[in-house]
């Protein structure tokens, strides 16, 4: 099996990014480094690298053939996404809101849809030293990010990857972290942290999937995410400190390793508790069968 | 003839909301006898994504020939437009108020969307 980790959050700007470039950059051996954060994927200005090339992603969207039509409007009851509305017989379809669940076209009794691909961004891949990095960028105007996770996860090649999710608990998040041997949620500790790291914590547990934590920016709030971990029994996998040096690195594009290279045993330390957690699976600690 | 009015209420004297998909309730009131329902636009309201969409969906499916509202979304626009329906823009505070415009003649149908998408 190839380990496959998600980095994931509650809360925004957290350090997943930051995270995640720099266990990749410390992982050792070929590595696949994946942008799920297909809204703003950011891992490219920390770990660039030549592009190996760029594809187009397409969501099937409906095509309605009016002489097959007569205008009954189960497409546009079928849909949960305001994508087809019928008026006076006449399906109207918003390609832009279609998140391409094929819906419609089992809905309709005549046959009368067919589905067409309908383009909602890029995946475009980079080679860098020993990470190939995988990038998702959704079109600016598309409501629904899920389809293109999706196609992102699908250009996975055989081997380890490391996630990067988008912010948040949202399906986006949902569908990044399906499917992960581990998933890493990293917090603050502040009240916002903490909050939005129970929420993160209930999606993965809900999904059946085992976490560890780790605190971004120690030394900032207090100890309270720390204290959580332990009641709710769940690992903390790292501490990293609040430290200007590793911010100013960041707004700088840098790679905090590259930048303050005396955080590297932080990493391999942190790298070796995933690695050893994902070797003890399936984890005893969440509960079996969860929500899908 | 039906004329579909966006409130945040149920009377004739509630305010006018001015969005059209998100608003809480329409207003169908028949210009021939003067009496009105309010229907909950409760999916529009509480859904993801296609507000305008579904609000519009219902106003033409509650057999409204003309909608009154503050602001429409040019989606929105396209499927009042396919079913026929007349759109009026005002800034008038009530259903009420924004009736008595229609009356004396003081609107005039919109030739096309005035907002973005997803603008409240």
């Amino acid at each position: 099996m190839s380990l496959r980790i998600a980095v994931a959050s509650g809360k925004g700007g957290t350090g997943k990014t930051t995270v995640a470039a720099n266990l990749a950059r410390v992982f050792g051996s070929p590595v696949q480094l994946v942008d799920c954060d297909v809204e703003e994927p950011n891992l490219g200005f920390f770990i660039g690298g030549a592009s190996l090339g760029c594809e187009t992603v397409t969501v099937p969207t409906p095509v309605v053939e009016p002489s097959l039509c007569d205008g009954c409007g189960l497409c546009a009851e079928a849909c949960q996404f305001g994508a087809i509305a019928v008026t006076r017989s006449r399906p109207l379809v918003f390609p832009e809101l279609c998140h391409g669940c094929g819906g419609c076209s089992r809905a309709c009794p005549r046959g009368a849809i067919r589905e067409a691909g309908h383009r909602i961004g890029v995946v475009e891949s980079f080679a860098s030293g020993s990470v190939l990095r995988l990038e998702g960028r959704l079109d600016v105007g598309r409501p629904a990010a899920p389809p293109l996770v999706r196609a992102v996860k699908q250009r996975i090649r055989p081997g380890p990857a490391i996630l990067d999710a988008p912010p948040g608990t949202s399906c986006p998040v949902v569908a990044t972290v399906r499917g992960s041997d581990l998933v890493v949620l990293v917090s603050e500790p502040t009240a916002f942290g903490l909050h939005d790291l129970g929420l993160a914590v209930q999606m993965v547990r809900s999904l059946g999937l085992g976490c560890g934590v780790v605190v971004n920016r120690v030394g900032l709030g207090d100890a309270r995410v720390q204290r959580y971990c332990e009641t709710e029994g769940l690992p903390l996998l790292a501490e990293i400190p609040d430290d200007r040096r590793v911010a100013e690195a960041y707004s700088r594009g840098e790679l905090m390793l590259d930048a303050v290279p005396g955080y590297r045993a932080l990493f391999e330390g942190l790298l070796a508790r995933i690695r050893e957690l994902c070797a003890r699976r399936p984890f005893a600690s969440v509960p079996a069968g969860g929500a899908a | 003839m039906k004329v579909a009015l966006t409130t945040s209420g149920t009377e004739m004297s509630a305010p006018l909301d001015p969005r059209f998909g998100r608003a809480a309730y329409f207003i169908i009131y028949d210009l021939e006898d003067g009496s009105f329902q309010a229907v909950a636009n409760q999916k529009s309201l509480n859904a993801l994504q296609g507000a305008g969409v579904q609000a519009a969906s219902t106003v033409a499916r509650l057999g409204a020939g003309s909608l009154i509202t503050g602001h429409c979304g040019p989606k929105a626009f396209r499927v009042l437009e396919a079913a026929g329906v007349r759109i009026y823009l005002t800034d008038a505070r009530t259903p009420a108020e924004a009736l008595a415009r229609l009356r004396s003649g003081e609107l005039q149908p919109a030739g096309g969307a005035d907002v973005e998408g997803h603008w409240s």
